[in-house]
């Protein structure tokens, strides 16, 4: 194909400046393989990010993880089915923190006795509100939003919330 | 078959190019276990099940209702380890005999994206058991393209199929493993094979008139014969006496504690303890792999001649580089872990300048003390200055890899191969 299209510029009369008809066609076959190959390319990122990202758009998932008083102040309770402790706070704030380490993704643990959140793969550790207490990790722990209904606390886990920083607006208090 | 087989060869080959310490024989060792995987990896496919809920379990009926099913699979799991072994080992040698000038040009870079490809396919397979070291292993490697900048995020999400590993995760490493990467690798060996007969066959040293011509069969074919027969011997042993590891089924809940990377990514992670995930993995392994690129395409006033080391200076400055690289990769593990954490000795300023741009400057001054002190001094060939480059970047990657794997034990701390 390229060979053909080099002959067809090159049989171009010299020191004419006009395009011939070949040089026309040429370019034209040009122009049109180059336009197969974008819409491949756009066709093939398409197909390859549309459909993977399936966490855009989820419905509200709601878990009821139970009555607001029957969680302390000051305590953490894990809820290894929904991936994340629900914590709440010395001011009688909730949040539920996900278990996921914001170094590199591994499993946070509870330890009690530390007072803190202790993850097994780098050590890094995270305070009762997510924020960071050692490194490496650098960002405090996600979260997903918590609802108060009717003296119940309940979990959005369907939209995890990712921060740098934890802060009182990202806690729920029971009204 | 036989004519096929025969006709990957020349019709003649120079009796240098037959010596053994020539080539060891590594290309050939590899190409015969991408043939050995592609023939156990199509047999376990029969068995297993890429989903999660059924991975598991699935190889646990491969090992035990299956005849010679666990066989099948530690030769599947043993050779994957050879073949990454022996193709390192191979472009090592490629290197240090200088296989890599003129016309052999290209067919170094096929090369590089060769062992990339192996890497990977490594890789994507590790997961599929789904057991906790697959599934912690592969969730903290996969972690660190999301610091990649620029849509690193994205990167991974699309890799992994959201943020964390799941189903979709399985399926596309399923698919990279067992189809898109074996199909790539099976036809870009053919071409890499294609292009060293074409270059005229194993590069050589200045030829002496004494070199003769003789007949490929059975001079090299008897050869190739002998070393795919030891290399079997070697490999069925393997499987014979150590089983591929199987921990309990993947608890997302869980983390295994240590969570360590898969092994040949053991250096990355060592230097991940050390530097910022944008150095570590990012800016370091791309400058190493540009720089490995490179090296072809670099003019070298005097061409490599074909020894291995190049001269004896080489071989001396190469020794001296590489103990060099030695010593400073383990005083900089050490020194970071017991006497100096600068993410924690300056908690103030962002982790990337306290933990990347501190370390990195320390660094560069040794080398260049290193430089200054020894190299220079030794008035170098261009070609043998770049090759102790290459011997630095290699000792040290070997040195974080040892480490990595053998000497961290429970939260990542330091300690001893006995002890973990
Ligand atoms: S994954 Fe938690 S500290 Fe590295």
């Amino acid at each position: 194909m390229s060979g053909y299209l080099k002959n067809s510029v090159k049989t171009e009369t010299p020191g004419v400046n006009s395009l011939s008809r070949r040089g026309f066609f040429g370019m034209a076959w040009k122009g049109l393989g180059i336009l197969v190959g974008l819409e491949t390319l756009g066709m093939i990122t398409a197909y390859f990010f549309s459909g993977k990202n399936k966490n855009t758009g989820a419905p509200r998932q709601l878990l009821e993880a139970g009555p607001v008083d029957s969680f302390g102040l000051n305590s953490v309770s894990a809820f290894m089915g929904g991936r994340f402790y629900l914590a709440r706070q010395q001011d009688g704030g909730f949040i539920a923190l996900s278990l996921r380490c914001t170094h590199l993704g591994c499993s946070v643990s509870w330890e009690a006795d530390k007072n803190r959140f202790i993850c097994p793969c780098h050590s890094s550790a995270f305070d009762i509100s997510g924020e960071v207490l050692n490194p490496p990790a650098a960002r405090a722990l996600s979260y997903y939003p918590v609802l108060i209904e009717n003296g119940l606390v309940k979990v959005d886990i369907g939209t995890l919330k990712e921060r740098t920083r934890s802060g009182k607006d990202q806690l729920s208090y029971a009204p | 078959m036989r004519s096929i087989f025969l006709h990957l060869h020349p019709v003649k080959v120079s009796e240098s190019a037959l010596k053994l310490d020539r080539t060891f024989g590594l290309g050939g060792m590899a190409a015969i276990l991408i043939v050995i995987q592609i023939f156990t990896g199509i047999m376990l496919r029969f068995y297993y099940v890429p989903s999660p809920a059924s991975a598991y379990d699935s190889i646990v009926y491969l090992k035990e209702h299956v005849l010679f099913g666990p066989f099948i699979r530690n030769i599947h799991y043993w050779s994957g380890v050879f073949l990454l072994l022996i193709a390192f080992l191979h472009f090592l040698r490629v290197f240090f005999t200088g296989a890599y000038r003129g016309v052999r040009k290209i067919n170094w870079l096929f090369g590089l994206f060769l062992l990339l490809l192996i890497v990977f396919s490594n890789f994507t397979g590790y997961l599929l058991p789904w057991d906790q070291l697959a599934y912690w292993a592969i969730t903290v490697s996969t972690n660190i393209i999301g610091y990649l900048p620029l849509g690193g995020t994205a990167l991974h999400e699309m890799i992994v199929g959201g943020k964390e590993l799941n189903a979709g995760t399985l399926q596309n490493f399923f698919t990279f493993h067992t189809a898109l990467f074996p199909l790539l690798l099976l036809t870009l060996v053919i071409y890499h094979f294609w292009r060293v007969r074409k270059a005229g066959g194993v590069f050589l040293p200045q030829k002496s008139e004494k070199d003769e011509m003789v007949p490929v069969m059975p001079n090299l074919v008897f050869r190739e014969f002998i070393v795919a027969l030891l290399l079997l011997a070697v490999l069925f042993t393997s499987a014979a006496l150590f089983d591929a590891p199987l921990l309990e089924k993947a608890n997302p809940a869980y983390s295994m504690n240590p969570t360590k990377a898969p092994w040949y990514f053991a250096g990355v992670q060592e230097l991940l303890m050390h530097f910022h995930p944008f150095f570590a993995a990012f800016l370091i392994p791309l400058a190493v792999i540009i720089f490995l690129a490179w090296i072809p395409f670099m003019k070298f006033g005097q061409e490599h001649n074909g020894h291995w080391f190049i001269s004896d200076l080489g071989k001396q400055s190469s020794t001296v580089t590489a103990l060099f690289a030695v010593l400073v990769t383990l005083s900089g593990i050490l020194f970071n872990a017991w006497v100096v954490n600068f993410e924690i000795l300056i908690p103030g300023i962002p982790a990337i300048i306290s933990n990347g741009i501190i370390p990195l400057i320390i660094l560069t001054v040794f080398m260049m003390g290193f430089y200054l002190f020894y190299l220079k001094k030794l008035a170098l060939t261009k070609a043998e200055f770049v090759q102790a480059v290459f011997v630095f970047i290699i000792a040290a990657f070997i040195v974080l890899t040892l480490t990595g794997i053998f000497f961290r034990g429970k939260d990542m701390e330091l300690s001893f191969p006995w002890k973990i």
